[in-house]
């Protein structure tokens, strides 16, 4: 109970007229900078604090304003991912595997409205998770050493198949592919520097925004002026916008969807060293595993939309809980907030819910606002949004490829990344015309760096002895459910598709929609 | 959108200042290179002094904070060696890590003496620390410990290796008598935080690390720290923490954290950021952030700090040939 009266004091150092205005700017400005490519929330965040700074702003207000564009930009990085197939940031890229084709079957305005749902029961169930869970969380964060790191992201690739439904080789190979290119930059464990030519933009290793960008944005503009000149311009896409809301049916069908991977994202935003990516696509291949007897996800099924965005959005929630409790960031954003939070003179760390009770109850309270705001915004803006699919990919096409020129030169204001990132348009384009699919090369740079260094760690502190890998109860676990991942949906899709369709789950019928 | 009002704030800003600039040096446009990513040290270096400066007015408009990553700060280097040279409004935050991957020749083609240093704005001395309920009391057992077993302690920092968190554990485990520095076992974890998160589940021994990352777990509780790397007993909170060189380890280890500038800036504005930097240090408000943050005093500005850096440029250059990392 004393943590309900502390909530009630936060919302009380809320609730104030500024605090409320500063949410909902912030909630508008991140959604916008969710939903363009590159621009992603820790950007967002960053823009936007020399202007907390030149407001003269107060610890409290300062962080409602920049969690409000953090939450903002979770919210609108599906945006981009649903209606154009570009992720919008990093966590958004598991939407798009559902959600373009929905919107390209006229379901966009569903699949945004449902996502919309998603997202808002994930940071609400999450932000409940940091009030009530966040001191017990922090022992989850410390049972996880470099091994049993490493057995997580072993089980996120051994999940992979369930990424793409065409080709496991071709799967396969992207996902090698986006592990070579992790390892390109500084090794930090030997502090050498492999692959990057004596060239030292490279000595960071790949951006994986870059890479985002290039492989999603440039090579849709590239595929686009390839085919300016057929048909596909002259007569236009004849777009369906479809309903707005979900039916009843497609809501509740994805219900026990968003719940479990609200869960599961939530935990693993909790783990600093794996963040929202890692929750998305882990509750994207969860729930296609459990799910997934008719094939229908990756062509358009609303489970396969609800499922990464309420996932990426738990995530974002649980992020904050290294990060207010230990110090320790658990996502690029988290980081960025740690600074404004030190620049504040405020030291996160295990005595800072002793310390500064004001500041971490008024944002947990602006965090509860700032998710109303984003669900009254998203919703009526779908309508606007939805509209993106009329504009006629001649005009789109350019705003596009000039939105990710100056996203990705507004990142590191580096004209080396913008060459770069049209070396992966190019790449994207081959990649497309092969038909080999682009998400597994982009979880391969986003987790490769973080499996290596941690399978190196644990093989340096056990002194070259692997059996350290299989050593804790947690490690086990969680290689046992990789191997079961890995091996069940062979045999199960083989041998005994009929018996599983005796789940509950798959009552649901998506496909006759 | 925003950066139309900043613009706006800049435009009236500089107005208001235009009388001023004809008496002497005054930067139009002040701006701060962070040569990484928003949220590290360098970024908090730029965000922190230019907030300081402006509140203090000391500079007439808001310090532009442009984050120019890559390279470990490589490309920063390069890019004001070689486009920004003769820029009067720049000023780029730096480090020991700064100086640490000069001396290891990590930013290719480039030396120290391409850039003008301005100066430090404090230090955050080392600290090598254990978890609460480790048996090891002081440094001097954890470095019999490494001697009669180096496998037996895993050290865990936030820099690569080779890097300072690193090289700090060398230059204690150096001082204590350890001839092949080799064998320390030292773990890079991607920044401090995840590092003392290491040792507090037990993965780790050890933690070697700034100041400013232990202090809110031994306010806690959860950490020791078993030695700080500084010449004499820090102030305020930090006083419990022994030295090395108390416990008969003569070892040293500052993460200092200021600025350089372009070479080719007129000396009126370097002279401008030098005195800038030394009334800010000065200032009661700049004491303030220190404390808030763990800074120790490290006052060197201009040519005294020109000389502190390429001295510590030379030590670097020895230990790291010593454990192979150069030639």
């Amino acid at each position: 109970m004393d943590t309900l009266s502390s909530l009630a004091d936060g919302f009380v150092i809320a609730m104030t007229f500024q605090n409320l205005i500063l949410a909902l700017l912030g909630c508008f400005l991140g959604t916008i900078m969710g939903a363009l490519p590159g621009l992603g929330p820790s950007n967002g965040v960053a823009i936007l604090i020399p202007l907390a700074f030149s407001l003269g702003l107060g610890a409290t207000p300062s962080l409602i304003l920049l969690t409000s564009v953090y939450y903002g930009a979770m919210y609108g990085g599906r945006i981009s991912s649903i209606l154009l197939n570009i992720p919008g940031d990093a966590p958004a890229l598991m939407t798009c595997i559902d959600g373009y084709p929905m919107a390209q079957n006229g379901r966009g305005g569903e699949a945004l409205a449902l996502s919309g749902f998603a997202s808002f029961i994930g940071s609400f169930l999450a932000t409940w998770g940091l009030v009530l869970l966040a001191p017990q969380l922090v022992k989850i964060a410390l049972a996880f050493g470099p091994a049993e790191y490493f057995a997580l992201f072993a089980l996120a690739f051994a999940t992979l198949g369930g990424v793409s439904s065409t080709n496991q080789a071709k799967s396969a190979f992207a996902a090698m592919i986006g592990l070579g290119l992790a390892m390109v930059g500084v090794d930090t464990q030997t502090g050498v520097p492999r692959f990057t030519f004596g060239i030292v933009h490279f000595y960071d290793g790949i951006d994986f925004l870059v890479a985002i960008v290039g492989l999603f944005a440039i090579s849709e503009v590239f595929i686009f002026i390839e085919n300016r000149h057929g048909s596909a311009d002259a007569e236009g896409k004849k777009v369906e916008l479809g309903r707005l809301t979900p039916s009843w049916k497609t809501f509740w069908g994805s219900f026990p969807t968003i719940i479990r991977t609200s869960l599961v994202g939530f935990l693993a935003g909790v783990l600093p060293g794996a963040g929202a990516s890692l929750g998305s696509f882990i509750s994207y291949s969860m729930e296609k595993r459990l799910l997934d007897k008719e094939g229908t996800f990756g062509k358009g099924d609303p489970r396969g939309v609800a499922a990464p965005e309420a996932g990426n959005n738990a995530a974002a929630g649980g992020a904050l809980v290294p990060m207010l409790a230990l110090g320790v960031p658990g996502s690029g954003t988290t980081a960025v907030l740690l600074a404004v939070l030190l620049a504040l003179n405020i030291t996160p760390g295990p005595l800072l819910f002793a310390n500064n009770p004001d500041v971490v109850w008024g944002l947990i309270a602006a965090l509860f606002i700032g998710n109303f705001i984003l669900l009254l915004l998203n919703i009526p803006f779908v309508g606007i949004f939805i509209r993106v699919l009329l504009v006629p990919p001649r005009i789109l096409m350019p705003i596009v490829a000039m939105v990710s020129f100056v996203g990705i030169y507004g990142i590191a204001g580096s004209t080396f990344d913008l060459v770069v990132m049209v070396g992966f348009g190019a790449l994207g384009w081959l990649f497309r015309k092969m038909d080999v699919p682009l998400v597994p090369i982009i979880l391969g740079v986003l987790l490769g760096n973080n499996m290596e260094s941690n399978l190196r760690r644990a093989i340096t502190i056990s002194d070259g002895d692997w059996s350290v890998l299989f050593s804790s109860p947690l490690s086990m676990t969680l290689w046992a459910i990789s191997i079961i991942g890995f091996v069940l949906p062979i045999f199960v899709g083989r041998f005994i598709p009929k018996k599983a369709k005796k789940l509950p789950e798959t009552v649901e019928e998506e496909v006759s929609n | 959108m925003i950066s139309k009002v900043v613009r706006a704030a800049l435009a009236v800003a500089a107005m208001s200042l235009a009388p001023v600039a004809a008496q002497a040096f005054e930067p139009e446009n002040p701006e701060c290179i962070a040569p990484a990513n928003p949220g590290g040290g360098w970024d908090f270096t730029c965000r922190q002094v230019g907030k300081t400066l402006q509140d203090l007015g000391l500079i007439g408009s808001t310090m532009q904070v442009t984050n120019l990553a890559g390279g470990g700060g490589g490309v920063a280097y390069a890019a004001v060696v070689n486009k920004r040279g003769d820029d009067n409004d720049l000023i780029v935050a730096a480090s020991s890590a700064t100086a640490t991957r000069l001396a290891q020749g990590a930013y290719p083609g480039n030396t120290m003496d391409q850039v003008r240093w301005v100066g430090a704005v404090g230090a955050d001395y080392g600290v090598i620390a254990v978890a609460a309920k480790s048996p090891i009391q002081n440094l001097t057992e954890l470095m019999d410990q490494m001697k009669d077993k180096p496998s037996s302690i895993a050290i865990a920092g936030g820099s690569a290796v080779g890097g300072w968190d690193h090289l700090k554990v060398l230059i204690a485990a150096n001082a204590a008598g350890i001839e092949d520095v080799r064998k320390v076992k030292y773990i890079a974890f991607n920044g401090g935080g995840e590092a003392v998160t290491q040792l507090l589940a037990g993965s780790v021994q050890a933690f070697s690390g700034d100041i400013s990352e232990a202090k809110g777990f031994v306010d806690s509780g959860d950490i020791r720290v078993v030695a700080v790397l500084s010449p004499e007993r820090l102030e305020g909170d930090y006083a419990a923490f022994p030295t090395a060189k108390e416990q008969g380890i003569d070892a040293i280890g500052a993460n200092w954290r200021g600025f350089y500038a372009p070479k080719n800036m007129t000396d009126d504005a370097y002279n401008f950021w030098v005195s800038k930097i030394d009334e800010l240090y000065a200032t009661p408000e700049w004491k303030n952030v220190m404390k808030n943050n763990g800074l120790a005093p490290l006052d060197l500005q201009g040519a005294e700090f020109e000389k502190f850096v390429s001295e510590s440029v030379a030590k670097i250059q020895q230990i790291s040939r010593n454990i192979g990392i150069i030639k």
